[in-house]
Parts: structure tokens; sequence; C-alpha cells
């Protein structure tokens, strides 16, 4: 006999991250997802968004790895609310992670809320954890032959950082030819070529991240 | 590499589907995955075959139809297939297009007796 089930694999979270989402929009949180390999620089280049953006957006910060606390030691040793999610093994955050970390947080006392995904550049892309944006970063040492081998975080994120760009001048990385294959892939994101630890290059990214957070807030037509 | 994650989905909406109707055994599943997303087939058929045993879908085959990939075209409205590579207008070369097809995580039906 048939039967018809017609259902989303991942409804469980696909529903849940909508939960999310509706509430981060009541609270007026804007939601950034930021994914990469291991030691690509996420940390560092939330610290650096911080320091960007402290004065103009309350900032909190989950911090999603597979065990430790470094991470969320680090963010808040700078003054900002950090949870910690250790996902025990898990390549990537789901959403009902997320809402369990949100619930430790005072949402009335936050507009942006960046999440670090755990280092890895083809499981995260597949949830949905109720972000408004997922946004990723290469490092200049991962190479530039990245985006032909992990198409699919490419394809989704809405912005695209290149970190460790202070390495250039050690590493045989082909910008113009990264720059070619991000734009064939995903064609409207921007690519932004930053230092996180030396700051160089993170005004633009803020500014973009900044014009999303204002464009979010304004009613939906 | 959430093949198993995507295969406990599978596995526990076929069951419960099941158990619901009444079935004494799941002979086949039907997914449709699109080819935007990270499964690979292989991985998914070795996971559901691990997370399957002792249930009722033991033994069962997973037919998995892959979708390719379709977007719309913003400027001209063209709707064209493509690859990972290549998703730009064939009409008018834009690169303003809207994905409609390539990322589905799917069950669809199932046959059991
Ligand atoms: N030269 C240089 N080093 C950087 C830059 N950004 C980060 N690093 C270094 O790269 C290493 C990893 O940085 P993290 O920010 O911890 O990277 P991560 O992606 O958060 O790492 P995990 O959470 O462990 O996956 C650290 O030693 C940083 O100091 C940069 O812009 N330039
Ligand atoms: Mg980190
Ligand atoms: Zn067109």
């Amino acid at each position: 006999m048939r039967v018809d089930i017609a259902k989303g694999i991942l409804e469980k979270n696909d529903t849940l991250a909508e939960g999310n989402r509706a509430l981060f929009a009541s609270k007026g949180v804007f939601v950034v997802d930021l994914m990469a390999s291991p030691g690509a620089g996420k940390t560092s280049t939330i610290l650096a968004t911080i320091a960007a953006l402290r004065d103009r957006y309350r900032i909190a910060v989950i911090e999603g790895d597979i065990a430790s606390r470094v991470d969320a030691e680090k963010i808040a040793a700078h003054g900002i609310p950090a949870v910690q999610i250790n996902t025990g093994g898990a390549c990537h955050l789901e959403s009902d992670m997320i809402r369990r970390a949100v619930d430790t947080l005072d949402l009335d006392e936050i507009d942006l809320l960046i999440i670090e995904n755990v280092g890895n550049l083809v499981c995260p892309t597949d949830f949905d954890l109720g972000e408004h944006a997922k946004v990723m970063i290469l490092s200049v040492p991962e190479g530039h032959d990245k985006p032909y081998k992990y198409p699919g975080i490419f394809q989704l994120s809405e912005a695209v950082i290149l970190n460790k760009y202070d390495t250039l001048s050690v590493f045989d990385f082909n910008e113009a030819e990264f720059r070619g294959v991000v734009r064939d892939l995903n064609p409207s994101a921007p690519v932004f070529a930053l230092s996180a630890t030396k700051g160089e290059g993170v005004e633009a990214w803020t500014e973009w991240l900044s014009a999303r957070i204002e464009a979010a807030k304004e009613p939906q037509s | 590499m959430h093949e198993m994650g995507i295969c406990d989905g599978i596995v526990s909406a076929a069951v419960e589907a099941a158990n619901d109707a009444k079935a004494s055994r799941i002979n086949s599943i039907d997914v449709t995955i699109g080819v935007l997303t990270e499964i690979q087939e292989e991985a998914l058929q070795f996971a559901f075959g691990v997370l399957s045993k002792d249930t009722i879908a033991e033994g069962s085959t997973l037919a998995v139809t892959m979708l390719p990939a379709k977007s719309v075209c913003g400027e001209c409205s063209a709707e064209f297939g493509h690859g990972r590579f290549d998703a730009k207008c064939p009409e008018c070369g834009s690169f303003v297009c809207t994905l409609v097809q390539g990322r589905e995580l799917r069950i669809d039906s199932m046959d059991i007796d």
C-alpha cells in the first residue's frame, strides 16, 4: 500500500527555526550565522565586529563548538554576553540548540546576535537556525580553490569574508580567481577582504552588516 | 557529513507514519533531494542501513530522486536549469536569479504492508 508523507526531512529543525525567527522579529534582534573552517578566524572576526559596532548596537554572541568554553570566554572578556553551546560531536548547530541558548539571554537588551557556527564548510549550510543572514569566512591560508571544493557554503552565504588578508604575500592565493569563482557561484554576495586581528578592511564588512541590520528594521512591504 | 542526522529524520518520520497506518512493515521509502544540498546519496544509503536496523523499516529500500537545480531570472523571467557554478540566465545573461529547485530535502511517500 502507498502512503503519502510529503514532509520536509528537516521539518523539525525548520519549524523550530521559524519559531526562532518569529521570536527575533518580535524582539527586534538581528541574527547573523557565521560559518567557516576551524581556525579561519570566526572568533577573531566577531571580536573585530564587536569593536567596530559596540557603540551602535547592543551585541551578544552564541559560540558553537564541539567542546570547550574557550571562545565564549574570549568574548565575555570584552564585556559582551556570550553563551557557549557544546554540540558534543555534532558538526553543526541546529535550531533547538539556538533556542536553548537564546533562552538564557535577555533579548530585550540585544540588537545584534552573532552566532559562531561549528568549524565546518559543509554541514551548517543545510540547517536553518532562524537567522537573518548566513555569512561565511574563508581565510587566505586555506587557498583560493575552496569555492570549487565546497560550493554549497559559498552559494548559501549572503556575504563572504576573506580573512587573514595580511598574509596574502606569503601564500599563493589567487585573489582574482577566488573572486571570479565566488561570483559565478553567488553573484550577489559581496566579498570583504579583511584582517580580523589587525583591523584592516573590517569597516567595509561592518558597514554592510549595519546596512543589513537597518534594512531589517524597516517594515516589510 | 551529516547524512546520519538527515536519515534519522527520514526513518523517524516513516516509522511514525507507518505506525499511524498500522503497518506491519515498510517496503520502500521515496525521498527527494536537491543537488544543491550537502547530501551524498551513497552516504545517505549507508546511514539508512544503519538507522533502519531493528525498526519496522529494516530491509526496506530507500528510493532517492535527486532533483537538478533550477532558477527563474529576475530580469526576463526565463526559467532555466543549471549546475553549481553557472546560475546565470541563458536568455539575457542576468545574474539576478531566484533558485526555485535544488535545495529539497523531502520525504514523499512510502510503500507499506
Ligand atoms: N595573521 C592573521 N591571523 C589571524 C587573523 N584572524 C585570525 N587569525 C589567527 O588565526 C587563529 C584562529 O583564529 P580564531 O579567530 O580563533 O578562529 P576560529 O575560526 O574562531 O577558530 P575555531 O573556533 O577554533 O574554529 C588565531 O591564532 C588568530 O590569531 C588575521 O586576520 N590575520
Ligand atoms: Mg572560534
Ligand atoms: Zn534573463
